[in-house]
């Protein structure tokens, strides 16, 4: 029987679930703020441009966006499969197609800024 | 040897309906589905700060929009959600034996928690949400 | 003692008579300490000799007598039926099993899966008899006793999504047996195990949906067992990528 490769999605999923739980809940009331018109000091462009800048911020920036990303693919795909959805594979690659395309344009855009 | 087995068929795409249990944990997982689409939104974003600044007020304009808005309040409780039941669900992942005891799962889970209200406040606190005026 | 009659609705299924199942009312006299394996017998000794259930040690230790009772796999002789609401017992036989007859489940799946994961400690060599017997610690054996506490009585099964929606699933039993063997200190047969834990049809069509750690009677949390074996599997995947591993696949 032949091992699967799934721990490479499950690494990113499991990772990317530990970043959502701990960032995610902060991140979009911050968010949230905003919409409603009273975004804090750091969404202000200047600010987030300077702080977008440099290196760390970029860091972290693609684990939460790239990691949340691969998570959502892989729990959808499993979640599509409960619900009746039997075409694995296709699911699988639209899932983790998006999560790998937008893994690339999180790269380009942090580059530009 | 089995005489003639009957195979009680099981609905494909409705199987969780008759169980709460199962209800709450197809919930749980399609609440993935709004925090991927939100961190896509916080791509857009990247993408308007990283073109120029009427691009990025344009941006934080669109967010108060009635529809994102309500998305916004779906994103919350997904991710509550997710945050609760992945708490829950790590001690059973993360088993720490110290001699000849196990680490009772809700001290780990506690810690967790603890963490999370810590790295929250942090992140609002260089958002800037403490700051005054 | 007091008795009370309370109402069983049976899942019946005669192969010989029945296309399908269907469902028989009893009324039973049932004892204020009664369990539904008490009503059962019951309904075996004085009202219908034909109906078939499994049961033996009346103890919780055998896992013979798992079924399903209201809609939740349980162990008939653990399941109190004052416990139970005030109206109708739904008794059916345990579920994403195939009905052999009455209460009674084909069960050669999970046999057949059982023996695939290798269910006993292998060594690479065996320690001659006069060398003495494997000595382990108490914190040795506190890794893996947990895992030791299954009965085999397919509660877990039953409740499981994933085996009803995947029937190659290996599923929880023998994956937390596999995860017993795997920590045990005096077992060396991890890598012989891991062809059949790691495929995808092993820990990896769990979506950690739980019901099999809610459900078991003996405790024995075969959800963590899988989840632990996910994390290790993981590891040594990514060892073996990147040449680190000793492990071959």
């Amino acid at each position: 029987m032949a091992r699967s490769n799934k721990p490479l999605v499950w690494s990113l999923f499991a990772s990317g679930g530990t970043v959502a739980a701990f960032l995610i809940p902060a991140l979009a009331l911050v968010t949230l703020m905003a919409g409603y018109g009273h975004a804090p000091a750091l969404l202000d462009y200047e600010t987030m441009h300077g702080f977008a800048s440099g290196w760390f911020a970029k860091f972290i920036l693609f684990g939460v966006i790239t990691l949340c990303l691969w998570h959502a693919a892989h729990r959808m795909r499993t979640a599509l499969h409960g619900l009746g959805l039997r075409a694995d594979k296709a699911v699988a690659s639209i899932g983790y197609g998006i999560a790998a395309a937008g893994t690339m344009a999180t790269v380009y855009y942090l580059l530009k800024i | 040897m089995s005489v003639k087995p009957y195979i009680r068929k099981v609905s494909k795409s409705t199987w969780y309906l008759s169980r709460r249990r199962d209800i709450l944990h197809m919930i749980d997982e399609t609440s993935s589905l709004f925090i991927g689409v939100y961190v896509l939104l916080l791509l857009m974003g990247l993408r308007a700060l990283a073109e120029d600044e009427a691009a990025y007020l344009h941006y934080l304009e669109w967010l108060g929009s009635p529809f994102l808005l309500g998305f916004h309040w779906l994103v919350i409780a997904s991710t509550l959600l997710n945050s609760i039941s992945w708490f829950r669900s790590t001690p059973k992942a993360m088993r720490v034996q110290i001699g000849e005891n196990i680490v009772p799962g809700y001290l780990i889970a506690a810690g967790h928690y603890v963490a999370w209200i810590m790295i929250s406040l942090f992140i609002f606190y260089v958002a800037g949400v403490f700051s005054v005026g | 003692m007091s008795y009370k009659t309370i109402e069983l609705e049976v899942l019946r299924y005669r192969p010989e008579e029945d296309d399908k199942p269907w469902y028989q009312s009893y009324r039973v006299p049932c004892g204020e300490d009664w369990v539904v394996l008490d009503a059962l017998n019951y309904v075996k000794d004085h009202v219908d000799s034909t109906l078939s259930y499994r049961w033996s040690c009346h103890m919780a230790v055998c896992g013979s007598c798992g079924m399903m009772i209201d809609g939740e796999p349980a162990l008939s002789c653990k399941t109190f039926v004052r416990d139970l609401p005030d109206r109708a017992i739904r008794i059916e036989p345990l579920a994403n099993f195939p009905i052999e007859r009455d209460l009674v489940v084909v069960m050669d799946d999970f046999i057949e899966k059982l023996e695939r994961v290798k269910p006993y400690v292998i060594r690479n060599k065996e320690k001659p008899l006069d060398e003495g017997e494997y000595l382990q610690t108490p914190a040795q054996l506190k890794k893996f006793k947990q895992y030791t506490l299954c009965i085999n009585c397919l509660c877990c099964y039953a409740a499981c999504p994933q085996y009803a929606l995947i029937p190659e699933f290996i599923g929880p039993a023998a994956l937390a047996l596999a995860h017993r063997y795997n920590q045990d200190s005096r077992d060396q047969g991890h890598e012989s195990r891991e062809d059949v834990v790691a495929a995808n049809v092993g820990i990896w069509d769990c979506a950690f949906a739980d019901g099999c750690s809610l459900v078991c009677p003996k405790h024995v949390d075969p959800a963590s067992a899988i989840q632990q074996m996910k994390i290790s599997s993981t590891i040594s995947w990514y060892k073996n990528l990147l040449g680190l591993g000793g492990k071959g696949p």
